[in-house]
């Protein structure tokens, strides 16, 4: 009886659309689902970094080197806030890190495809940051307040990122004829698999529905894909390149673009861990949490140091 | 020694977006100890001006109270109108109170 009216109360409040706190009482699915969405989101901000991070030394410039190492700290930050607001739902961020590291943990499949050339920060940052924005400017009013707090500050800080990276692109465009052929090349790679970011179809995507109702996920994957389809094709127009899908056009009836069947067989193959940088991105994070071992023991050591120290002189005196 | 990160313990952020407003939680992190809470909160929640004061407090260090209790806590303000300026009907000729 005490549990129905606890629930009764949850959905009255998810109906009004009030927040739900961390101390608030919810049902078993829907903290189970926000651990894993959030921890998710979170993982895909860390190993975001790695693509971009490949560049940071070979930036062609000082300017462009100053504003990556920015952008590739705001990633990190991003997932902080990310396990900030997954810790709220009572779990412990070392075990998700561990989850992560050990492979059991999901994280989204556009940062398994590498990064080949320069002007592939310019279409990860105006095309994977552009479908990250689409996704993440509803979780702003997600039912979930600690989660919808950290994509508020998230946003803010994405629209940077996703200028940078259109800016890059419009520059090779304006360059030599070989600088605006790599751009061409990087926006062939990286379209199909941004698209992919917005997940399945609506048909086969196994959670949309229920969270829909909880109001975590306030629009579907297909109505996100295709508004990123529709902001994007007119961009790419204004670069002077062409979208790599011969059934690309415009529908004057449904005023959206008409777009090509999505390679899904390629999609739950890198999800499920083949694609060409699944294992190059799980030693990454593994070497790099491996390396920082001493550091965090170290730190921990000096922690209880100083603690010592300050418990004796206040004994002593 | 076998530490790890996870042992690190959980604080609580607070900053003060402007001078002469108060702190305002916008997170947490986990530090080994206040100073690097306190380093640690700079780089992930102020790298844009978006503060000129840090508090940091241990996660453990914070009682709160129950949203059980929201109602026995706050319910009683609603019926005390009188706590309210509006509840006392003045006379039109008393302008400015």
């Amino acid at each position: 009886m005490e549990a129905m009216n606890l629930n009764d109360r949850f959905e009255d409040y998810i109906a009004a659309d009030q927040k739900i706190e961390a101390k608030d009482w919810m049902p078993d699915e829907y903290r189970k689902t926000l651990i894993r969405q959030i921890s998710q989101h979170a993982h895909s901000e860390i190993v975001g970094m790695l693509p971009e991070g490949n560049w940071i030394t070979r930036a062609p410039s000082l300017k462009r080197k100053a504003i990556l190492l920015a952008k590739v700290q705001d990633e990190a930050g991003h997932g902080l806030y990310l396990y900030s607001a997954a810790e709220t739902l009572g779990v412990k961020r070392g075990d998700l890190v561990a989850a992560l590291n050990e492979g059991r943990a999901k994280y989204s499949s556009i940062f398994n495809y590498p990064t080949l050339t320069w002007a592939d920060m310019g279409a990860v940052g105006w095309l994977v940051d552009g479908a990250a924005i689409m996704n993440q400017v509803p979780l702003c009013k997600c039912s979930y307040g600690p989660y919808a707090r950290a994509m508020v500050r998230v946003c803010k800080e994405e629209s940077f990122h996703q200028r940078q990276g259109f800016q890059i692109m419009l520059n090779l465009c304006h360059g030599t004829d070989d600088q605006k052929a790599m751009a061409q090349d990087s926006l062939n790679r990286w379209w199909w698999p941004s698209l992919m970011m917005f997940g399945p179809n609506d048909e086969s995507s196994t959670h949309g529905e229920q969270s829909m109702r909880w109001k975590i996920k306030r629009f579907s994957n297909d109505e996100l894909r295709q508004r990123f389809v529709d902001m994007t094709v007119p961009q790419a127009e204004l670069l002077g390149l062409t979208v790599p899908d011969a059934d690309l056009q415009w529908n004057e009836k449904s005023g959206h673009y008409d777009f090509g069947a999505i390679n899904w067989t390629e999609f739950f193959d890198v999800i499920a861990g083949n694609g060409p940088c699944n294992k190059e991105r799980l030693e990454a994070r593994n070497k790099a949490h491996n390396d920082g071992a001493w550091v965090r023991e170290a730190a921990v050591a000096h922690a209880q140091k100083v603690k010592a120290r300050h418990s004796n002189q206040t004994n002593a005196a | 020694m076998n530490q790890s990160s996870s042992d690190w313990p959980l604080w609580e952020v607070f900053v003060r977006s402007r001078q002469g407003l108060s702190h305002k939680h916008v997170g947490s992190l986990h530090a080994a100890d206040a100073g690097m809470a306190i380093s640690n909160a700079r780089d992930v929640y102020t790298r844009r001006q978006e503060g000129v004061s840090i508090w940091v407090l241990p996660a453990d260090a914070i009682s709160a109270s129950s949203p059980v209790d929201k109602d026995i806590l706050f319910d009683p303000a609603n019926d005390k109108v009188y706590r309210h300026a509006s509840f006392y009907d003045l006379p039109d000729e008393v302008k400015n109170m």
